[in-house]
């Protein structure tokens, strides 16, 4: 995978991306936006050597992808940073303090049986946090983010549907979702259920190859997607549902990365959702809720308005809309561990807009933005629940509190 | 340069003098890509008395400096200079005062068109002129440019939007020109003056009330012929809409392709007339209206504003929304009058069937602000300089029949060489006498609206010796 030049000529150099894209918000600056780094890539071409400065542009993106939403020309800026990241990692020397924290992060994180032997420690992290941060401010941020983990709850191989069956589907358990929010996971295969789906869960499942895809580690990301790939197309579902927004927008694009279409459709649990339309009664949920897009949802799978018919179908549930909702909220994967200034001033930009909505709870497809968005905004001294939208149409399904 | 970069790092943060050649690199052009230069350095300043220090380092140094905003001219009006600085404003984006009662908002040069209504619109008010790309022009550029936008057919430009600027001189004084000012109307001569006059650190802007009815129709035609004659009777009838664009075939597949606009199949025009004002006044102007574009085989009517976005998508997305159908393309601007139309619009089909170059049309009807759109294939040798011809031969279309080589998009870098096609030597030296009084030393954004050399052998620059108009005793040079 190397730089497709026709790709990077596409751009009509217009900067209608700008104002959508994080970093640009942050510095002004024309290398830190999606028209200066296309033009970095093109110099890269040409045949400028990747320099630091080079590399720390591409580093610094949050491949958020709201450039590509926002580009008239039909810019493929997701394939050209993705192609980039590559490119970075085999011609860019990193510090080796800089080497360390991507290695401990990418041995890490897709391997959920590594991450399964963090979970007794972690109510220690969030206190260790501040000595860690002294020491390096990615592991403060690691120890910062780290969620107070509930009891694992295993799934069994297949969950029967409720009622009359509709259909069969495959769901994601994914490497971070499943170990440090097994509720999301429950939740989800509970609505499935309400919803008439058998939900098939096969066993070796791990991580779909998403971190890996996005920070360029080319090889480790053939590896974990052909896994995933040989698991459900073994399970015999023909589609898979995703409830982590990163793994859905990764996994839907699977045929380019391996070269071969996979024998299953992926789908987001919103987008499925809708498409099967309900037939479970929805119970009154008296709470306010700002709906939070996840940018791999919102920009990367085109997903916006399915959430918000879910959510806002739910008796008594109050809705509101995030002031600047199209620019993200610094969390993007591993970027606040990577790149923890920018994700934490991203992340205070997004808190003040949750705040000005007053809601009580904000909801989100994905996990890392809500535990993000909750973080700054203790920072700033306000609270604000979290639950990701599986768990909050559980609670109305099921008629229980949140 | 190096004493200057020096200098310059001990003005600003570390983090706003940017000194790296591949980054330096990015800055290379603005909008208008056919033209491009790496800036000796660029500048991100944060206030206007930094951007007064830059340039009175400036004036100290002898060098030049050309200003930034976000970018996105279309005449190269930013190409920045090998020799000089490129000061741009893109970290000054505060909205500093709204004051709805006096209807104006005070705002830094960086803070984009569309970041001023987005401020007050939940109160019922909008910054009325809105250039396509107002979700990322700077105010700052738009002042320079004095931009259009599709409404400034009712609503005026930039220039009818603007109370006040804060500037920084071209020699480094920080002085404030305002409408109210008594005597020559020098806040007229600024706005418009493309970065030649000095830089704008603080604007005033004009905010509108937001209207109580808007009423926008497509009217799709058979023809461009049809399209334009509706346009000519919707003016004769004495409706002044708030906008009337156009969209040939050509441009309607690109918008199309791009942001999947759903305007009627098979149209050879598209007219989106927009009509804005009180219920009752909407309501009568769009029976008429709808009697007017009897030719059109579909009127749609947007329901609510989200149909109303849907329309203006496609226009607003057209320049960019070509890249889909073209590998490169040259956005043209030129002015003609609104009953040329049709005859500018054959002569241009003409034009482009003799140079096998396709030309795509997307314009303010309302106001004969045509944007043709030339595009070729930059793989193929010699179809650039077949497009720069059809390019340039539209310009001399609109000279002809009376109009003007620009609408809004400014004179820039690309159309100085016709501004001698416009003005006779007497004017383009009258108005040199003006740039000089504020840039005597002419280091604001030089090689920039004025043909230089203008003469053959003459030296680009300031005009050496005596002043026709001063030595005849007409002028008195400052």
């Amino acid at each position: 995978m190397s730089l497709d030049p026709e790709l990077i000529n596409d751009c009509v150099h217009c900067g209608f991306c700008l104002p959508t894209c994080p970093t640009y918000a942050l510095w002004g600056e024309e290398m830190d936006s999606p028209r200066g780094r296309i033009h970095l890539m093109k110099q890269h071409v040409e045949g400028t050597p990747m320099t630091p400065e080079m590399a720390g542009h591409f580093d610094a993106c949050l491949g958020c992808m709201a450039c590509v939403t926002a580009c008239p020309s039909g810019v493929r800026y997701d394939r050209l940073i993705e192609q980039t990241r590559v490119e970075v990692e085999r011609q860019h020397v990193r510090e080796p303090r800089e080497r360390a924290v991507r290695g401990l992060v990418f041995s890490l994180f897709p391997y959920p049986r590594r991450l399964r032997l963090l979970r007794p420690g972690m109510w220690l992290a969030e206190r260790l946090a501040p000595f860690l941060g002294r020491a390096n401010p990615s592991l403060g941020a690691m120890a910062a983010l780290a969620p107070r983990v509930e009891h694992r709850q295993r799934l069994p191989r297949v969950v029967r549907a409720r009622g009359e069956r509709r259909a069969v589907v495959g769901m994601l358990t994914g490497c971070v979702q499943g170990e440090f929010f097994p509720q999301v996971n429950a939740a989800t295969a509970r609505v499935l259920s309400l919803e008439g789906c058998d939900v098939v869960i096969p066993r070796g499942q791990g991580c779909c190859g998403a971190l890996s895809v996005h920070s360029g580690l080319d090889g480790q990301a053939r590896r974990l997607a052909s896994r995933t790939v040989r698991v459900f197309e073994r399970a015999g579902v023909d589609t898979v549902v995703v409830n982590a927004a990163g793994c859905g927008s990764s996994m839907k694009e699977y045929a380019e990365l391996l070269g071969r279409e996979p024998g299953f459709r992926v789908m987001d649990l919103s987008e499925y959702l809708a498409e099967l339309g309900p037939v479970a009664k929805r119970h009154p949920l008296p709470v306010t809720v700002a709906y939070h897009d996840a940018c791999h949802l919102a920009h990367a799978q085109g997903v916006r308005s399915q959430p918000r018919e879910l959510l806002g179908a739910i008796p008594e549930l109050e809705l509101r809309e995030i002031p600047e909702s199209a620019i993200c909220c610094g969390s993007a994967g591993t970027y606040n561990l990577l790149q923890p200034q920018a994700a934490r001033d991203l992340g205070d930009r997004k808190a003040k807009a949750v705040g000005t909505t007053g809601a009580e709870l904000l909801v989100s497809a994905n996990p890392g933005c809500t535990m993000q968005i909750a973080a700054a905004m203790r920072r700033g001294g306000a609270e604000i629940r979290v639950a990701h939208t599986a768990e909050v149409l559980d609670a109305s399904l099921r008629g229980v509190s949140l | 340069m190096d004493t200057l970069i020096a200098a310059l790092r001990s003005l600003l943060p570390h983090d706003s003098v940017i000194t790296d050649p591949v980054r330096l690199r990015t800055y290379e052009c603005d909008g208008l890509t056919y033209h491009r230069a790496t800036p000796g350095v660029v500048v991100l300043p944060g206030t206007a008395e930094q951007v007064a220090r830059v340039v009175r380092l400036c004036n100290d140094f002898g060098v030049p400096f050309v200003a930034r905003g976000s970018g996105t001219g279309l005449s190269g009006g930013a190409l920045p200079r090998e020799d000089g600085v490129l000061i741009v404003t893109s970290r000054m984006r505060a909205i500093l005062e709204v004051d709805l009662a006096d209807r104006r908002a005070v705002v830094e040069p960086g803070v984009t068109n569309l970041a001023i209504t987005e401020a007050v619109r939940d109160r019922g008010y909008y910054y009325a002129p809105d250039p396509s790309s107002q979700q990322i022009c700077s105010i700052g550029g738009n002042v320079a440019e004095n931009s259009g936008g599709a409404h400034c057919l009712k609503y005026g430009f930039t220039v009818n939007h603007v109370e006040a600027c804060e500037i920084v001189t071209p020699d480094g004084d920080l002085v404030t020109l305002d409408r109210m000012d008594p005597g020559y109307d020098l806040l007229g001569a600024f706005i418009g003056s493309e970065g030649t006059l000095g830089i704008a650190t603080k604007i005033t802007v004009r905010l509108c009330r937001a209207p109580e009815a808007v009423t926008t129709v497509l009217a799709a035609f058979e023809s461009i012929e049809q399209g334009g004659q509706a346009v000519s009777a919707i003016i004769g009838a004495g409706i002044v809409p708030a906008a009337i664009e156009m969209m040939d075939a050509l441009a309607i597949e690109a918008a199309e392709a791009a942001v999947a606009c759903s305007y009627p199949e098979g149209a050879g025009a598209v007219l989106i007339v927009e009509l804005d004002g009180p219920a009752a006044e909407v309501e009568r102007q769009f029976a008429q209206l709808e009697e007017i574009c009897s030719a059109a085989f579909e009127l749609r009517v947007a329901a609510d504003p989200a149909e109303r976005a849907a329309i203006w998508k496609g226009r607003k997305s057209a320049f960019a929304a070509v890249g889909r159908i073209s590998p490169a393309y040259i956005v043209q601007d030129g002015v003609v009058p609104r009953t040329s139309l049709p005859a500018v619009l054959a002569a241009i089909d003409r034009l482009s069937a003799e140079h096998d170059i396709k030309v795509a049309n997307v314009f303010h009807a309302g106001d004969g602000n045509l944007h043709p759109l030339v595009l070729f294939d930059d793989g193929d040798p010699g179809a650039g300089e077949r497009a720069e011809v059809v390019s340039g031969a539209i310009l001399d279309l609109c000279i002809e029949h009376g109009g003007s080589i620009t609408g809004e998009h400014g004179v820039g870098v690309d159309k100085s060489r016709y501004m001698p096609k416009m003005f006779s030597a007497d004017d383009l030296d009258t108005m040199q006498l003006v740039r000089c009084a504020f840039d005597p030393q002419g280091l604001a954004n030089p090689g920039k609206v004025f043909p230089t050399p203008r003469l053959c052998g003459e030296v680009p620059g300031v005009r050496k010796g005596v002043h026709p108009l001063v030595e005849s005793g007409k002028a008195d040079q400052l």
